[in-house]
């Protein structure tokens, strides 16, 4: 009985089953889905720290390619050993953790850096066919960025919507939450604004269907990333679909249990907001708790 | 059939009265036959005594919400009279019982004849006191309360006051104190939920009355806690007595650390000095004077703990085992899966593993212990491998005659009820 004790896998497992929770016969069981919860924070909290440590690893990445560039604009032959050892470094430090930085080039055309030697010919999943040029800087990794999306879900769009409504079971109090939980709408706008490829998100169909794949999708906290990973559920044609279910139980999570997020990290804060804006949230969640 | 699954089960104090109870909603009642010398083979054995529908499917229409009828608990009223009374509840409702035998019946009435029907005043020569006839024994099952509307969230345990004149029902997040014989209103003496539901980080998952002090109950946590509560220190009970936790090892962190250390079920010792917690993969003994940690822990089934990630994903690592005591507190008992069950003997510290299914237990054969050794592990013969367990099979539900050495176990939908008959008295 074997099973993936990744973060990712185990964040959609959990969305999976919040979201069949509220089918389930008998109603919401709040002892199950408190308890999926603490599964969802802590595969969470496991994620953020490995983003972390991949932002810190890319920027090292980064600063090694500048040497390159600077290196190569001296003399893209010239391999004296000064040069040598910057190299060297500079693999050291692309090769230190292969595993992360490389393997999302593996669904991705992998193009590295020729010159001024094989700096990234340390990364085995990269597709050797495809030397390119080495005017051509990107990485196989640069496009998982998770700095550089940010920034196109600036506080403009975030501002815009952000209800949920909460329906106290004893009370009967509906109450209106405005939590910075991203409308369905300016979700598609802000992704839109920050991919450019992206289709409107479709008006939500029906039950959730059982393709996993669609699930780790969006439940991913930076969609781009998981369009590397995942070929087959290609963004080409989105469809927002069985994603407005999942999302739907992001806002649900999201304002249920708050006292479970952390509140320490400008990014973790970013990254729950991303993951909400990724996965085109409702307008309304209804939390019947 | 799913409905026929069993939810629970219980014996009545003396051991004559076994009850299920099922995800249909209905219950059933067996009885203890009395030994016989004619017949050596039927010694106390167990036969059906009533079936009822206890609880029916309703649909909450504010919410829209299905309540199930399925029976989450049941628990016996101490006899006072001719007649039993039990209690049943479901996600909802908690409704009284009283199971009355009829053994006699009148007759020779001067106004109507045997069948009903009204006689003929013409007919009527003479006057006749009715008598009362033996007839066939009949079990009668009647209502004679409901406790409704009082549970937000889903009612988990009941527990019958040693006063007899009270119990309480406890959901999610409060419990209520009720009066055995007043429906319409009961009294909140806990209530844990918080002012706003985002801040939630615990749940209510069993609760008991003490067994001989009717002023103290305890009350468990899906965090691994317990609270022993005094009622008469205050109205509310929020303010815990005594706090029973143990500390996180934190080398044992994982994802699922939270999942597992949620206790799943707390049973007071018949003494009353202890207290016996289940979770997922431990039962614990407690001194009620220690509040630090137990006092003794048990590993039900610790080759598990690596494969709780595959657990989660097909719930498993859901399920709520429940736990129980022998009539002398010297042994406890709890279930696991593939239809296993273990019983930990706390004096000796020799547990034993058996199984509960129809090919290993013919009718008065021993039971054959078993053994689980992990995958790779050095395997002796009929051991079963860990990833050969069967985990839709699971013994979550058992039960201990209170003075002898008989024990219920509820297999998915089969009963089974084991005697020791060497053993017959509690060492």
């Amino acid at each position: 009985m074997e099973c993936a004790v990744d973060a990712q896998s185990l964040i959609s497992i959990s969305l999976m089953k919040i979201h069949n929770s509220r089918t389930q016969r008998g109603g919401i069981k709040l002892h199950k889905n408190l308890l999926v919860s603490y599964v969802l924070r802590n595969a969470r909290q496991v994620y953020i720290k490995e983003k972390y440590a991949e932002i810190y690893r890319m920027q090292q990445y980064e600063e090694v390619r500048t040497v390159c560039n600077e290196i190569q604009e001296l003399n893209p032959l010239d391999l004296d050993s000064e040069d040598a050892d910057d190299e060297d470094q500079a693999r050291a430090a692309c090769c230190g953790d292969e595993t992360s930085l490389c393997h999302r080039g593996a669904a991705q055309p992998a193009v590295h850096v020729r010159a001024p030697s094989t700096l990234l010919g340390c990364c085995p999943f990269e597709d050797s066919s495809k030397e390119s040029e080495p005017c051509e800087y990107r990485s196989c990794c640069m496009e998982a960025s998770p700095v550089s999306h940010f920034d196109p879900f600036s506080a403009d769009n975030i501002r815009h919507c952000n209800k949920t409504t909460v329906l106290d079971l004893d009370t009967h109090v509906v109450t209106t939450v405005e939590n910075g939980y991203l409308h369905q709408d300016c979700c598609c706008d802000a992704l839109q604004g920050g991919q450019g490829a992206q289709s409107p998100a479709k008006k939500r169909k029906g039950e959730f269907g059982g393709c996993v794949s669609e699930a780790e999708d969006v439940s991913d906290f930076t969609a781009a990333r998981k369009r590397a990973k995942r070929e087959d559920c290609s963004y080409s044609n989105p469809d927002y679909t069985e994603t407005s279910n999942i999302s739907n139980l992001i806002s649900i999570f999201g304002s249920g249990f708050s006292g479970l997020l952390s509140r320490q990290a400008d990014l973790e804060q970013i990254c729950s907001k991303q993951a909400l804006a990724g996965l085109g949230a409702w307008t309304r969640a209804i939390v019947a708790f | 059939c799913p409905s026929d699954i069993i939810s629970t089960v219980e014996f009545n104090h003396t051991g004559e009265l076994l009850a299920t109870g099922d995800k249909g909603g209905r219950v059933v009642i067996f009885q203890r036959e009395p030994e016989s010398k004619t017949e050596p083979f039927s010694q106390g054995e167990y036969n059906v005594y009533s079936t009822f529908q206890s609880h029916e499917p309703e649909f909450d229409y504010l919410k829209s919400l299905e309540i199930e009828e399925k029976i989450n608990k049941i628990r016996w009223l101490p006899q006072q009279n001719a007649a039993h009374f039990l209690l049943s509840t479901n996600d909802k409702t908690i409704k009284l019982w009283k199971v009355s035998e009829r053994d006699k019946r009148p007759e020779g009435y001067n106004l109507k004849d045997e069948e009903g029907r009204i006689k003929d005043i013409s007919t009527v020569t003479s006057l006749q006191v009715p008598v009362l006839k033996p007839m066939d024994l009949m079990v009668e099952v009647s209502p004679r309360r409901v406790f409704a509307n009082a549970h937000t969230y889903h009612v988990n345990s009941i527990s019958v006051n040693s006063d007899y004149e009270t119990y309480m029902s406890a959901d999610d997040l409060r419990i209520n104190l009720w009066h055995l014989d007043i429906t319409d209103r009961s009294f909140n003496i806990v209530d844990i939920k918080p002012a706003n539901m985002e801040d939630l980080t615990e749940v209510i998952t069993a609760a008991e009355f003490h067994p001989h002090h009717c002023n103290l109950f305890v009350y468990s946590s899906s965090k691994g806690t317990l609270r022993l509560c005094d009622m008469r220190e205050a109205a509310l009970c929020d303010k815990h007595s005594k706090l029973f936790e143990e500390p996180e090892d934190p080398s044992a962190r994982s994802f699922f650390s939270e999942i597992i250390s949620s206790v799943s079920d707390v049973k007071f010792s018949h003494s009353g000095r202890y207290l016996l917690t289940r979770d997922y993969l431990t039962a614990k003994v407690w001194d009620l004077n220690m509040e630090s940690k137990p006092l003794e822990t048990y590993q039900v089934h610790d080759y598990l703990r690596s494969k709780l990630c595959s657990l989660y994903e097909n719930d498993c690592i859901f399920d709520k085992f429940e736990c129980a005591w022998n009539g002398s507190d010297s042994v406890i008992m709890t279930g696991a899966y593939n239809n296993f069950f273990r019983m930990f003997d706390r004096n000796t510290k020799r547990d034993v593993t058996l199984e509960a299914s129809r090919e290993s237990s013919k009718p008065r054969a021993v039971l054959k212990p078993r053994r689980v050794c992990a995958a790779g592990g050095k395997r002796r013969k009929d051991d079963i491998s860990v990833d050969s367990l069967d985990f839709t099979k699971k013994i979550l539900h058992t039960a201990w005659h209170p003075t002898e050495n008989i024990i219920a176990i509820a297999a998915t939908n089969n009963l089974y009820i084991f005697q020791d008959k060497l053993n017959s008295e509690m060492h």
